[in-house]
């Protein structure tokens, strides 16, 4: 299993602004964060760490973002973190009284990779609203586990360290529901796959395929700065 | 119609979204796709920007932006 800086697993922290992702953040880490820039970006960038069952976490804060596609410079970032650096497990927090607008980054990050995690945050603001969501058909319909949360007073986050645990080491790989698009873009992915056949293994070559359709040129700067 | 035509207080549903490259994705990201409901809430003193409640959000388009979303209105929700 990939995704390891020394002997720590990289987990990588993803969600819309405004979902309460700091508060994730500092819930988890306990505060233990030291802040920078990305390289080249004047896109702030937090990392921290936690200790669970032993094993060393390295939790990284990615700009809050509704997507992964529309090439603002944190979009950017959150896509090439995810993407081109291949953290051990991505956690994506959703605020839970706004599911709908939140679960297209989700399927956005899922397009990318397996090791997803999903954050249902703000669920005492939800049930406030009488928001009532019921996480075992979510879970099914994603594919992917999703542990309720109230990071303001800590609520869920036990469950959703050893959610990270269990997705990073490897105990447990989600299987992410995906995407099938019509006939023609299947085809033309088809087409481009084999011409991809030289990149490194851990890329995901469907997405990349993906993107080139969409004729997004900045994953091909990327690539080359990359490889 | 199209969404930069459609009066405050009133419901629209999105038929069709003309606009291409970024802005197109802006406009899914956010969640306007074929069948949301939309209602223009006020426009800004000089009549542009107009803001528009999208699935729970209060989004800003411009004239020249909200003319490239096909509507229909519809009455009473």
């Amino acid at each position: 299993m990939d995704g390891k800086q020394g002997h720590s697993y990289v987990v990588a922290l993803a969600g819309n602004p405004n979902t309460g992702k700091s508060t994730v953040f500092n819930g988890l880490t306990g505060l233990r964060q030291h802040t920078g820039n990305w390289p080249g970006k004047t896109v702030v960038q937090a990392r921290g760490h936690f200790k669970y069952k032993g094993q060393d976490f390295v939790l990284v804060d990615l700009p809050g973002t509704y997507s992964l596609l529309a090439n603002s410079p944190e979009e950017q970032v959150a896509r090439n973190f995810i993407c081109f650096e291949h953290p051990a497990a991505t956690v994506i927090v959703v605020d839970a009284t706004c599911l709908e607008r939140n679960l297209n980054l989700v399927l956005q990050v899922t397009e990318i990779t397996n090791h997803v995690i999903v954050c249902l945050n703000l669920m005492d603001e939800a049930r406030r609203h009488r928001v009532f969501i019921d996480v075992p058909t979510l879970e099914q319909e994603l594919g992917v586990p999703v542990i309720p949360t109230t990071a303001r007073s800590k609520q869920g986050l036990a469950e959703l360290k050893e959610a990270i645990h269990l997705v990073s080491s490897g105990k447990l790989t989600p299987q992410p529901v995906r995407l099938r698009y019509n006939p023609m873009v299947e085809e033309k992915i088809a087409e481009i796959l084999p011409r991809l056949e030289t990149l490194p293994p851990v890329y995901n070559k469907r997405w990349i395929a993906l993107r080139l359709i969409d004729g997004d040129s900045s994953i091909l700067e990327e690539m080359e700065v990359k490889i | 119609m199209t969404l930069n035509q459609l009066p405050a207080g009133k419901l629209g549903v999105v038929l069709c979204i003309t606009a291409e490259g970024p802005i197109r994705r802006r406009m899914l990201d956010l969640g306007l796709v074929p069948g949301t409901i939309v209602k223009t809430l006020r426009s800004s003193p000089a009549g542009n920007p107009t803001a528009y409640l999208i699935r729970g959000s209060v989004i800003a388009f411009r004239s020249n932006t909200a003319n490239q979303v096909l509507i229909r209105t519809i009455h009473r929700r």
